[in-house]
């Protein structure tokens, strides 16, 4: 068994042939299976970019990227490719087909020829997965931005996809459907989804596995969310900010607090200060 | 402005004929249609109107809900009456002032074209009110299915017709919400003649244009990702069946066709 599911050669990527920068410019990078990988960077750092290169929507320039042991370069292997690691874009509204919620998450496995009872059977699973059951039979433009982007999801679990990629689902999103959207990502992770959360906010990427930061087309930290907030200053210089637990223990620490320095969850500093 | 704007006109009640399988419906329709055409008498008219009343009750739908389908297209049944009149020769004149003649040949000739017109668009309306617009892109796909092999698109339409239906709500939230953002900065939607009303409206259009293309854009991605490669070994997760229902909806059509035919060899 394969254990990167995801394996990312050095990889540059430019989006015109003129262009002299480039968007990815040698990325490697490899992702385990199971693991959630939260990838940040400020706007044009290549992170959207690298997302649609995964998904075969884009094709590298140079390098080579295997899903699963397969080219992505390799047409006869696309739909393959394309079934294994789902992909849900940033618009909720532009990423739904049918006029039924239903309708909508048996597009994929409408497309890939299933079985029409199996394609019920996988529905009703991904509904349920992601607690959208009850909403089944109601138009997509009556839900609200966080449930849409539960329907996209769950259109990609009936695809069977072990690998969730999300492109910035939560951008459009208020505050409460990004919990949403948050928490269905968790719950799909602990079933032994892969997920590549692609985001800006730090507060959604402390709950990740593993955070890769991007700035221009590069891979710049890798690491647990917690060695790669506690580089501070690093973060700031790639025009990033930290989760506001660890902007609040870093002033407490300067104001002479005897904390650690590498807080990043607010559970973990509240227990620190009320012993 | 566009809060009451329903989509179709389906009328969701629970009744036997919202529950007949669309083909059966929409193939009904058609042959009704026809079988509107073929009559030449008043009397057997008389027998058409009370098959589509049976029809229209047994649907649940109110009767107004079928006559507004008429409202729209009142003038044309109008006109078209008119003309009928004016232009059909005859023998026997019943009135004549300058060149106008009408005979009787033409007041017969416009009364079954003005019968004709309005027992078609109810039969019509009853289709679009009492199936779903789903149902009926469903419908419309598999009864075009057969002509595939002669080049009809027909997956093509009906997922054409599904992403409009799914659009049009988005749109419109969208219209109005570049309405009131250029309606802010001075824009004015609703005084002026035809024209300058017309010329208004292009400050709302061009933005409208570009959002809808680049959705476009963005959904033809989305499609893509999801595996979405034409309507080539595609399957579909609902299946149209036939059941009891539609045999005796069937059963009851042919009689009332096969009378229509007797009464012309008559």
């Amino acid at each position: 068994m394969e254990d990167n599911i995801i394996k990312i050669e050095n990889v540059k990527f430019k989006y015109g042939k003129e262009d002299n920068k480039y968007a990815v410019d040698g990325v490697s990078l490899n992702i385990k299976k199971g693991q959630f990988t939260a990838i940040i960077g400020h706007n044009g750092s290549g992170k959207s970019t690298l997302a649609k290169l995964i998904n075969s929507i884009l094709l590298p320039t140079e390098g080579k990227i295997f899903v699963k042991g397969m080219d992505t370069s390799d047409d006869s292997k696309l739909w393959d490719i394309r079934q294994t690691a789902g992909m849900v874009f940033q618009n909720p509204d532009n990423q739904l087909v049918a006029t039924i919620v239903e309708e909508d998450i048996a597009f994929g496995p409408e497309n890939q020829g299933v079985e029409p009872s199996e394609i019920r059977k996988r529905v009703d699973a991904a509904l349920n997965t992601v607690g959208m059951y009850e909403y089944r039979r109601r138009p997509p433009h009556l839900l609200s931005g966080g449930q849409k982007q539960r329907i996209a999801i769950a259109g990609i679990l009936a695809l069977n996809s072990d690998c969730i990629i999300l492109d910035e689902p939560t951008a459009m999103l208020d505050p409460s459907g990004r919990v949403e959207v948050m928490e269905t990502l968790k719950k799909l992770n602990k079933i032994g989804k892969t997920i590549v959360l692609i985001t800006h906010y730090m507060d959604e990427a402390v709950q990740a596995d593993r955070v890769v930061v991007m700035d221009k087309g590069n891979i710049r930290l890798d690491g647990t969310p917690k060695e790669v907030f506690s580089n501070l200053d690093a973060i700031k210089k790639f025009g990033l900010d930290v989760p506001q637990v660890t902007e609040l223990a870093q002033v407490l620490i300067k104001e002479g607090v005897d904390l650690p320095s590498d807080i990043i969850y607010v559970k973990e500093l509240v227990d620190l200060l009320c012993q | 402005m566009f809060k009451n704007l329903t989509i179709g006109q389906h009328y969701p009640v629970e009744s036997p004929v919202h529950s007949l399988d669309p083909r059966v419906k929409i193939i009904m329709t058609f042959a009704f249609i026809i079988s509107l055409f073929l009559i030449e008498s008043f009397v057997t008219y008389l027998y058409v109107i009370a098959f589509l009343a049976v029809a229209i009750i047994s649907s649940k739908v109110p009767f107004k809900f079928v006559l507004r389908g008429l409202r729209p297209i009142f003038f044309i049944i109008l006109i078209t009456f008119i003309i009928n009149i004016l232009m059909t020769p005859g023998n026997v004149i019943i009135f004549e002032l300058g060149f106008i003649k009408i005979t009787d040949a033409g007041l017969r000739q416009a009364g079954f074209m003005a019968l004709r017109l309005t027992l078609l668009i109810m039969g019509t309306s009853l289709l679009t009110l009492t199936t779903s617009p789903i149902l009926l892109t469903d419908g419309i796909e598999n009864l075009l299915n057969p002509f595939k092999k002669i080049g009809v698109p027909a997956h093509e339409l009906a997922m054409m017709m599904t992403i409009a239906l799914r659009f049009i709500p988005t749109l419109m939230e969208e219209t109005e919400k570049i309405m009131k953002a250029q309606k802010s900065r001075g824009a004015d939607f609703e005084s002026g003649n035809v024209i300058n009303r017309a010329k208004n409206l292009i400050p709302l259009l061009v933005p409208l244009f570009i959002s809808a293309f680049r959705r476009a854009d963005e959904l033809a991605m989305a499609m893509e990702a999801r595996c979405y490669r034409g309507g080539e070994n595609r399957t579909r997760m609902r299946q149209l069946k036939m059941e009891m229902g539609d045999y005796v909806a069937i059963f009851i059509f042919v009689i009332y066709f096969a009378m229509i035919i007797v009464s012309k060899i008559w």
